[in-house]
């Protein structure tokens, strides 16, 4: 993930002390286009400007962190074993919506980070508690 | 919370998604705009969907984009059509929004 | 109020960057302020300066520009996502500039509300 910090100029961190609920949502599946690798470059960004940083996972967004993913045969970087990095920068916060994982016949034994499954009520008080919803 | 949706609900899951999580905040307002505003529309298949949807929360159409699409004459009623400057004013008046992409 | 703008599809074939560019537009209309746009994934394609579309449709990497310089709005394109895809200071349109994802959380923090354009 090095070229996620190409280019940031730190001096620009936001220096107010203004600490933000800021949540990242996930709906789309790995791979196949590549908005949850470019998501997560966002997401590592923002733990360097010490907000309130959240990660939403539903819909196909829940395969981003399903376990077993080896990309060698397609060419592209396996980038699943970032999400278990992200404790270190201080992003503890990762929720999954139950629905999507029954859906998809998945349950929180097929994924590979500590995640905080939750109702679909529980992800729609979480999100309307939020001031900043980025989503891909 | 607003909640913006721009897929159509005939190819896309979207919409069902965006409902399944917005029904449960009684403040939630749904607005379809692009490609989402055929779900506006009545006498299909999607229509219960969303007048269920309406006996729960505000939802908004971008009229632009029904217009543009042929849709005018065919809006369930119930749905409040806002202009570009409404889409705003949305906006302003919710202490947040998501986009369902 | 204050808003910020997140555009993540190109030029054309989604209409999501023209709802943004409208959805701009009717803010200034309203008296907001919307002191930075931020271009990501294919949006970075918004600030290509080969753009070229047929004489009889919108420009939208100029009109994007046209609106910047009246309102002086900060059109931040992310370099990481621009030169994935071919754009670099060379091809540039007028009106943009390339740095980093630093400037979407910063512009998220300093923004009474962030809306995100995508498909």
């Amino acid at each position: 993930m090095t070229e996620s910090t190409g280019g940031i100029d730190f001096e620009d961190e936001d220096a107010s002390g203004v600490i933000k609920k800021f949540m990242f949502v996930n709906r789309k599946a790995p791979y196949g286009t590549i908005y949850a690798l470019e998501s997560l470059e966002v997401v590592l960004i923002s733990a360097a400007f010490d907000q309130d940083v959240s990660l939403a996972f539903l819909d196909d967004g829940v395969y981003q962190i399903v376990k077993g993913q080896h990309t060698k045969a397609i060419a592209m970087k396996n980038f699943s074993p970032t999400y278990r990095a992200l404790e270190g920068y201080d992003i503890e916060k990762l929720y999954v919506e139950k629905e999507s994982l029954d859906q998809r016949g998945l349950t929180e034994d097929d994924l590979l980070v500590d995640v905080q499954v939750m109702s679909s009520a529980e992800m729609a008080k979480m999100m309307s508690e939020q001031d900043v919803v980025i989503s891909f | 919370m607003l909640h913006i949706i721009n897929k159509s609900p005939f190819e896309n899951h979207t919409l069902d998604s965006c409902l399944r999580v917005a029904l449960n905040e009684p403040g939630a307002a749904l607005l379809l705009t692009e490609d989402a505003v055929y779900a506006a529309s009545k006498g299909n298949v999607i229509e219960s969907k969303i007048v269920d949807a309406l006996g729960k929360v505000k939802v908004y159409a971008l009229w632009p984009d029904i217009e543009a699409r042929g849709m005018q004459d065919r809006v369930i009623e119930g749905i409040k059509m806002v202009d570009y400057g409404g889409f705003v004013d949305l906006v302003a008046e919710h202490s947040n929004c998501q986009s369902w992409l | 109020m204050k808003f910020a703008i997140m555009v993540n599809e190109g030029v054309y074939q989604h209409q999501s960057t023209d709802t943004a560019y409208q959805f701009v537009k009717a803010a200034f209309e309203k008296g907001h302020e919307v002191p930075r746009v931020f271009f990501y994934h294919d949006g970075v394609y918004n600030a290509n300066s080969l753009t070229e579309p047929p004489q009889d449709d919108r420009n939208i990497v100029t009109r994007w520009a046209k609106l910047a310089q009246e309102h002086n709005i900060d059109m931040v394109v992310c370099v990481a996502a621009a030169l994935r895809r071919g754009i670099k200071e060379e091809n540039l349109a007028e009106g943009f500039r390339i740095s980093g994802l630093g400037q979407l959380v910063e512009a998220g923090i300093q923004a009474d509300r962030l809306v995100v354009f995508g498909d």
